[in-house]
This record gives C-alpha cells, structure tokens and sequence, in this order.
C-alpha cells in the first residue's frame, strides 16, 4: 500500500479505520505524519467561547417569547406605524440628498458620509416595519390575522422600498438592490391580494416568505446597517 | 416539570409554550455554543440563538422524533448560521475591497499576523491565530469543520445539515483542516 495522503490521515484522526491502522503500525513516515496531524488537531479543541451565566437559558425565553405566534402586540406595533410619514420623509430627504451630494461632490468633494448616515437610517426603519408585516403574514392564519391592515402596510412600504432599491442599484449595492427587490415582489402580492385571502393563499405566501428565508434575510440585513450606522 | 425532550418537544407542538420554555432553558447554553464557533462574534450568535429557537418553534410539526432534539436543534442553528455567513460572504464578494490590504491572499494576512516565536508558546495564542484564519474559511468549510471537530458529528449527518452529498462534506472538511494548518503553521513549532 502507498503511503497515506493528507486526507486519509485526517480521516484517520476522526473515523479511524483498520486500514489505516494497519498501514501505520507497518510504516513509521506515516505513523511520524499522523501523529503531526494528531498534534495540531488536537491544539485546535480548545477553542474560546464567552461563558453564559446560569440563568441564560431564561435570558433567552424572556427575548424569543413575544417573536413566538401567535402572539400579537397591534399596540407596540401601531406606535411605529404611526410614525410612518415621518420615515417616509425622512426617506424622501434621504433620497434628494443623494442626488444633490452626489452632484456636489463632483464639484467641491462635499462627503457623501451624511447622505450614508440618512439613507442607513431610512433603510433600518424600513426594514424594521417589513420585519413585521412579513412576520404577522408568516406567523398567522386566516382566522387571527388583520389582513386589509396588512395590505394596507404593505402598499405604504411599497414607495419607500422602490427608493431604496433605486439608491441601492445606483450605488452598485447589487445584494441590497437584489434583497429589495425580492422584498418587493412579496409587498406586492401582499398588497394586491383580495382582502378576502382564502387559507391556501395564504399558506402559499407563508411558504414562500418561509423557502425565501426573507424574514431572516431582513433581519441579519436590518442588523448589519444598525451597526454600520453605529460605526458612523 | 421534568419532562424529557422527546416529551416536552410532544407536548411544544400541542401548543404548550411551557414545554418549550423548558427545551429552550436547557439547550440555549449548547446552541449558543455551536452559533459563536460557526459566527466567531457574540452578537451574531445570540442572534443565531433567537433565530433557531424561532426557526424551531415555527418547524415543530417536522420534528418526527427520530433524531434526539438536541441534533435537530443543532442542525437548525447550523444552518441559520450558514445562511448568514453565506449572505455575508455574498455581500462582501458582490462590494470592492475597501483597502489594498483585501487583495492580499488571507494566508498571507494570516502569516503577517503572527507573533514571534517567543509568543507562540501556549495554546490560547493558537486560539488567537484560529478565529481570524476560520473566518476565512468558506461558510461550508467552516461549518463542516465546527460540526466534525467540535460537535463531533459524522459526516452523514454534517452532509445532511448542508445539504450535500457526503463526499462533498468528507473533502470540505479536509479542505478547511488543510487551510487551518497552514495558516496556523507558524504556531505548531510551540507546541511540541
């Protein structure tokens, strides 16, 4: 038998078998080579990680129990949505700015880092409130979910989102212009489904928010611009 | 009450929210875990932690029993936390390098960080070396290795969490092992 590659003597490390057992008692090279590789896999076990208290297990719950459905909270909720012209505004000014900065600084170097904070501001807020129009839609069923209520959030994101996904395509941001975009086609089928959903409809949008992953999508990408707008 | 998770994961999908209170409380520490060495950043894995509870919760229905939760659970936040690292990745691939320095291949940056000799003489200065050399390691690399080295999973299972087939998951395991010793190389000379 020839000697024993790289590979196999990983293998070997995890899953050893009586092949490779053999081959080594016979050959001292690649008993010598197995060994090495024992000796750095095994340095690698200790690998760091932040201690969490006793009592984190109930730190958890106390975070996951008001995402669990069917749980609703129309108040917390209506709070922000009330404040949607104000991001509308906001998005709106976003959306000028960029165009009189961008003009700007081809002429005089103005920093576009003011335009960044604002449209990163807007983009969080937006896709906070998708967050939770997705999740009221993936979480309910016919019999508990407000659905005219939905279409009517739905259409009032759907301005805001063409916005962003414009100034996304125009700064070459492809993956946010591309998350906009998906997050578009639903706010659309949302908004121009009948106000009647019937229950397979709508299983068939919670299916398809669902193999999309677009709620997650939204939310590592709503965490991602919080903390860039932090950094700013 | 003290139920098993077999019994408190019947009784979750009955719509006793207590009963996953209890599989929460008792499997968050694993999970977190599990998310912090796939995310290498303690926010990432706490968010990891909410999703795959979340994403649990909501699959309930599928859990069939034939693994023990705790494997479910794993699998989920295995691959809660491959689609993160995957978007990142999508993301970082999809922007131009910030600096010059990203041009520079990650072994390299990897070598150019490493202390001198004298430094390398205790494990928590591998450690030092191992998070920034994981992290670049591609999501399926680095979530085969954290499944085979640290959860010692087989490599059935790895293929089945990342959906591949199980050659696929044996070769992206060695890769990352190869990487990680190479880029660790300036390390081992310590440890003997």
């Amino acid at each position: 038998m020839s000697h024993l590659d790289e590979e196999q003597l990983v293998e070997a490390y995890y899953a050893p078998d009586e092949q490779s057992r053999m081959h080594m008692r016979g050959c001292p090279e690649c008993r010598a080579a197995f060994e090495r590789v024992q000796e750095h896999l095994d340095a690698l076990r200790d690998y760091p990680v932040p201690e969490r208290g006793p009592g984190y297990g109930g730190e958890v719950w106390k975070r996951l129990l008001p995402q669990l459905p069917p749980v609703r909270k129309p108040r917390a909720w209506l709070r922000l949505w009330l404040m949607a012209p104000a991001f509308a505004t906001l998005l709106a000014m976003a959306f000028v700015a960029g165009m009189l900065t961008q003009r700007k600084a081809q002429l005089v170097g103005t920093p576009a880092s003011t335009r960044e904070r604002v449209l990163l501001i807007a983009m969080n807020r937006h896709l906070e409130r998708s967050q939770i129009i997705l999740s009221e839609i993936a979480n309910g069923s016919t019999a508990v979910l407000d659905f005219p209520r939905e279409q009517e959030r739905a259409r009032d994101l759907l301005d805001d989102n063409r916005l962003l996904r414009q100034a996304a395509l125009r700064d070459g941001d492809a993956a946010d212009a591309s998350l906009l975009d998906e997050l578009e086609r639903v706010l659309l089928d949302v908004a121009n489904s009948p106000a009647e959903m019937p229950s397979r409809d709508l299983e068939a949008l919670q299916n398809r928010i669902d193999n999309e992953g677009l709620v997650f999508k939204v939310r590592v990408r709503s965490s991602d611009v919080r903390f860039k707008g932090q950094q700013l | 009450m003290d139920w098993t998770d077999s019994a408190a994961a019947d009784e979750a999908r009955r719509g006793n929210q207590q009963a996953f209170r209890v599989l929460v409380e008792r499997h968050s520490h694993a999970v977190f875990r599990l998310a912090f060495r796939m995310t290498g950043n303690e926010q990432d894995a706490e968010d990891m932690v909410q999703e795959t509870f979340l994403r649990a919760y909501k699959q309930l229905q599928r859990f069939d029993g034939r693994a023990a939760f705790g494997t479910w659970l794993y699998r989920i936040c295995a691959n809660c936390s491959l689609d993160l690292l995957r978007s990142r990745q999508s993301r970082r691939e999809a922007q131009p390098p910030e600096t010059g320095n990203e041009s520079v291949h990650w072994l390299d940056r990897v070598a150019a960080r490493e202390p001198s000799p004298e430094r390398l003489t205790q494990s928590s200065q591998i450690a030092d070396l191992l998070q920034p050399a994981l992290k670049r390691l591609s999501a399926t690399e680095r979530a085969a290795f954290i499944l085979r080295h640290y959860e010692g999973c087989d490599i059935e299972e790895i293929a089945r969490t990342l959906g591949v087939q199980a050659n696929a998951a044996k070769h992206s395991v060695f890769r990352a092992v190869q990487k990680l010793r190479r880029a660790l190389e300036p390390a081992w000379g310590a440890i003997r």
